[in-house]
C-alpha cells in the first residue's frame, strides 16, 4: 500500500455469518428469511409450512383454521403508546386475522427473569387483558418459566393465536394479481421510533406513540364489503419494504409504489432523517397492508375510514406483472428506484 | 420538513434539470465526493433524470469504506478484549476486517455498543469506571468536532478508562490524488457540503487551479446535488474551469465553522493515512497530538503492531476513484452483495456499490 495511485483493490473476503446467529438474523430481513429456507423449511417442511404466509391456514372438519404464533422480546418492556403485553396480544391477533380468519383464542408462554417486580407483571398482563377485551379474545391456556437473574431481558412473551376462516375466503400472500391495488392503512414507522427513542441510547426525545393495536375488527370490516381481498399482511419488522418484497416473491409479481402517497408523521421522518433510516423498513405493529382488487379498492378504503385503526388508509400503488419478485417505488422528483428487502440489522449511518 | 422537503420540490428539481439540458453541449464528467451525495443521487434516482451528456461517478468520501483494513483489524482486537466497551457509529458494525466484523465480536460475547454521538461514549465511560471505553474515531472532517470533543469532554471530567481508536482521513488530499493520476477522468467536482460547512472551502482553489477542475460545494437534497451540477456545468461550458462555486450557501461559508476547526487543531495534527482500496495518502489523515496520547486507544492497547495486508478480490478502489463504476465489477450483485460483501464499496450505506445494489442500477 505504499503508492497510492495504484489500480486494484484490497477487499476482504465476505463474512456471510453462517457459524453462528448474530441479531440481524431477528431483524426480520433477507438473513431472517434465510434461517427460514435453510433450516426451519427442510426440517419441518409440509403444505402450510411451504405457503410462507405470517400463519398457517389448517383444514379441519367442518372449515379451515387459521393459526400463528409470535415471540416479543422487546426492551424496554414500556414505551409510549403500548408495552410488551399489549404487542403479545396485538401482534398475534394481527397475524391470524391477515389470514382472513377472525381470532377467537390466544395462549401466552411467560419467560419471566428472575428479580422482575410483580408489579411489573401486574401492569404487563392487564395490558394484555385491555388488548385481548379489545380485540374479543381470550387467552385460553398458558406456561411459566423462570430464568436466572441476567439470562433473560426482564420478560420474554410468546402467545400463539388461533382463528376461524370464514367459508370461501382465501387470503394469502400468494394471491396478489397484476391490476390490484395496494392499500396502506395509515402512516409508517410509528413503532419502531417509538421504541428507538424509549431506549433513550440515541440522545432524543420525541412524543411519537407506538401504533400496536388489534387491526382484527378493521380486517372484519374491509371483509364485508369486499370479496375480492387478495393478500393481507402487517408490516412488522422488516417494515412496508420488506413485506412487499415477500409478497411480489410470493405471488410472482410486481408492486409499484408512490413516494407520495405513503404517510410519515413528520416527527418519524425528522427521526428517520437524522439517522440515515428509511421509513419503509421501520416497523409498525398496527398498520395493515392490503392487496385487492382494483374494482373494490375505493368501498373497502371508504369502510377502513370508519374505523378507528384505518382513517387514514389510502392506495399507494398497484400491482404489475413486471418487474417480477420486484417493489419499485415512483420517487417524489419522478423516478423510479427498486425498494429492496432489509438485509440484516438496521444500523444508524455515520453522516 | 424545514429543510428537506422544500429540497426535495419535483418541480423544481425538474426546472434545474431542464436548465441543465439547455446548458450542456458535450459530455462531461462529474464526481460526487461524498458518499452522502451519492446515496442521495441513487436513493432519489437523480441520475435518471440527467442528461446523457452527464456521467457522475462516485468518489472516496464515504468514511466507512476508506478506512483501512489495519484499524478496522485493531478496532477488531480491542473490541474482543476483556473489561472492554467498544462503541462505534453504526454502519461499521458491518465492515468485514481480517477474519471478522463487530457484529460476530459482539455475538462471541464481546460488548459493541453503537453510538449515534461520540459524547454518548463518554457518557458510558462515566457510568462505567471499571470498564475501558473505546470510542472508533472515524471519518472525514464532518465528524472530526464531535469527535475531538469527545477527547476534550473526557480530559474536562478526569476520566481514566477513555479513549479513541483514531482513523480520521481528510477530502483535499483525496481529490489531489485522483486528479493527479494519468488515467483520472473526473473533470468536475461536486464537493462535499457538511465537510466545506466545518472546514471552509479556502483548501479548494489552488486544487482547481492547479487541475483546470471546476468546483461546487453542494448540499444533499435532489434539489442541491441538481443545481451543483447545474453550475458545474455551467463552469466548463464556459471554460471557466478554475473557479469554484459555493451552491451550499445556506451552511458553508469560506472560512467555514473557525470554532469547531480551533478545536480540532488543539486535539488532532496531520498524519500519513492509508485509505481502503487506495493506498496511503501522503499527510491526508488526522491522529492525536502527542499530549492526548493518554487518550489514544492504539497507545493503550498495544495494538500497532496488527498490519494485516488485503487480499485483492473486488475493485473497489478504481470505483472510489472514479475509474470504474460498480457494473463494471464481475462479481457485482452475484458473489458481492450487501449481505455478502467482497469490498467496503458494497458495506456501507454510503458505499457506491451498496448504493447501486439497493437501488438497482
Amino acid at each position: 500500500m505504499s503508492n497510492p495511485d495504484i489500480n486494484g483493490a484490497y477487499c476482504p473476503v465476505p463474512l456471510p455469518h453462517n457459524d453462528q446467529i448474530v441479531l440481524g438474523h431477528g431483524s426480520g430481513g433477507k438473513m431472517a428469511a434465510d434461517l427460514i429456507s435453510k433450516i426451519f423449511l427442510p426440517a419441518f417442511d409440509n403444505p402450510a409450512l411451504r405457503a410462507g404466509d405470517d400463519g398457517a391456514v389448517l383444514d379441519v372438519p367442518g372449515g379451515q383454521i387459521a393459526v400463528s404464533v409470535d415471540s416479543h422480546v422487546v426492551s424496554p418492556l414500556f414505551f409510549p403508546g403500548s408495552d410488551i403485553g399489549h404487542l403479545a396480544v396485538c401482534g398475534t391477533v394481527n397475524d391470524v386475522a391477515m389470514m382472513g380468519a377472525r381470532p377467537l383464542y390466544l395462549t401466552a408462554g411467560f419467560i419471566l427473569e428472575e428479580g422482575l417486580t410483580l408489579d411489573t407483571l401486574i401492569r404487563i398482563v392487564s395490558s394484555m387483558k385491555a388488548a385481548a377485551n379489545e380485540a374479543g379474545v381470550q387467552i385460553v391456556c398458558g406456561d411459566t418459566k423462570v430464568v436466572q437473574r441476567g439470562k433473560g431481558d426482564g420478560l420474554y412473551i410468546t402467545t400463539t393465536g388461533l382463528g376461524i376462516i370464514p367459508p370461501g375466503i382465501s387470503i394469502s400472500g400468494t394471491l396478489a394479481k397484476p391490476g390490484d391495488a395496494v392499500i396502506l392503512s395509515g402512516p409508517i414507522g410509528d413503532h419502531g421510533i417509538s421504541v428507538l427513542a424509549a431506549r433513550g441510547e440515541l440522545g432524543f426525545e420525541t412524543d411519537i406513540q407506538s401504533d400496536s393495536a388489534p387491526l382484527n375488527h378493521l380486517v372484519a370490516a374491509m371483509m364485508s364489503v369486499s370479496p375480492n381481498i387478495h393478500v393481507l399482511r402487517d408490516p412488522t419488522r422488516g417494515g412496508v419494504a420488506t413485506t412487499l418484497n415477500e409478497i411480489a416473491a410470493q405471488s410472482q409479481v410486481g408492486i409499484i409504489l408512490n413516494e407520495s402517497d405513503i404517510q410519515v408523521r413528520p416527527a418519524v421522518a425528522a427521526v428517520c432523517e437524522m439517522l440515515g433510516f428509511d421509513p419503509l423498513y421501520i416497523a409498525n405493529e398496527g398498520k395493515l397492508l392490503a392487496i385487492i382488487a382494483k374494482e373494490d379498492a375505493s368501498k373497502v378504503i371508504s369502510i377502513m375510514k370508519e374505523t378507528k385503526y384505518g382513517e387514514e388508509a389510502r392506495i399507494i400503488g398497484e400491482v404489475t406483472t413486471n418487474p417480477r419478485n420486484r417493489v419499485l417505488l415512483k420517487t417524489e422528483i419522478g423516478s423510479t428506484r427498486v425498494v429492496d428487502v432489509l438485509m440484516g440489522e438496521m444500523l444508524p449511518r455515520i453522516c | 420538513m424545514k429543510y428537506v422537503t422544500e429540497f426535495r420540490d419535483a418541480h423544481l428539481v425538474k426546472g434545474v434539470i431542464e436548465e441543465i439540458k439547455r446548458t450542456v453541449t458535450r459530455s462531461w464528467v462529474l464526481m460526487e465526493i461524498c458518499g452522502g451525495q451519492t446515496h442521495s443521487i441513487v436513493r432519489h434516482g437523480l441520475d435518471q433524470l440527467l442528461p446523457t451528456e452527464i456521467e457522475l461517478v462516485h468518489g472516496p468520501g464515504c468514511p466507512v469504506c476508506v478506512t483501512p483494513l489495519e484499524q478496522i483489524d485493531r478496532a477488531h482486537a480491542i473490541a474482543s478484549m476483556p473489561n472492554v466497551i467498544f462503541t462505534s457509529y453504526g454502519d461499521m458494525l458491518r465492515v468485514p476486517g481480517s477474519g471478522m466484523d463487530l457484529f460476530s465480536i459482539r455475538a462471541s460475547g464481546g460488548d459493541v455498543r453503537v453510538v449515534y454521538s461520540p459524547l454518548d461514549a463518554v457518557r458510558i465511560a462515566k457510568e462505567n469506571p471499571t470498564k475501558q471505553v473505546v470510542f472508533f474515531a472515524i471519518g472525514f472532517e464532518t465528524t472530526a468536532p464531535a469527535n475531538v470533543m469527545a477527547v476534550i469532554h473526557a480530559k474536562m471530567l478526569g476520566l481514566q478508562n477513555f479513549s479513541i481508536l483514531v482513523s480520521h482521513v481528510r477530502v483535499p488530499p483525496a481529490i489531489r490524488i485522483i486528479l493527479g493520476s494519468s488515467s483520472n477522468r473526473v473533470q468536475g467536482f461536486l464537493l462535499a457540503g457538511h465537510v466545506c460547512a466545518v472546514m471552509g472551502y479556502h483548501e479548494y482553489p489552488a486544487l482547481a487551479e492547479g487541475f483546470h477542475v471546476p468546483m461546487a460545494i453542494t448540499g444533499f437534497e435532489p434539489l442541491d446535488l441538481a443545481n451543483g451540477i447545474l453550475k458545474i456545468v455551467r463552469l466548463l461550458e464556459t471554460g471557466r474551469t478554475t473557479e469554484i462555486d459555493n451552491s451550499y450557501s445556506r451552511a458553508v461559508t469560506f472560512e467555514g465553522n473557525l470554532p469547531a476547526q480551533k478545536i480540532i487543531n488543539q486535539v488532532f495534527m496531520e498524519c500519513d493515512r492509508g485509505w481502503r482500496g487506495i493506498g496511503v495518502i501522503p499527510a491526508s489523515g488526522w491522529c492525536l497530538r502527542p499530549e492526548y496520547n493518554n487518550f489514544n486507544a492504539e497507545i493503550r492497547f498495544d495494538v500497532t503492531e496488527i498490519q494485516p495486508r488485503e487480499s485483492e478480490l473486488c475493485i473497489a478502489g478504481q470505483i472510489m476513484q472514479g475509474r470504474k463504476k460498480p457494473h463494471d465489477c464481475i462479481a457485482f450483485g452475484k458473489q458481492c452483495s450487501p449481505e455478502h460483501p467482497l469490498g467496503a464499496t458494497m458495506v456501507s450505506s454510503e458505499g457506491a456499490c451498496a448504493a447501486y445494489y439497493k437501488y438497482d442500477r
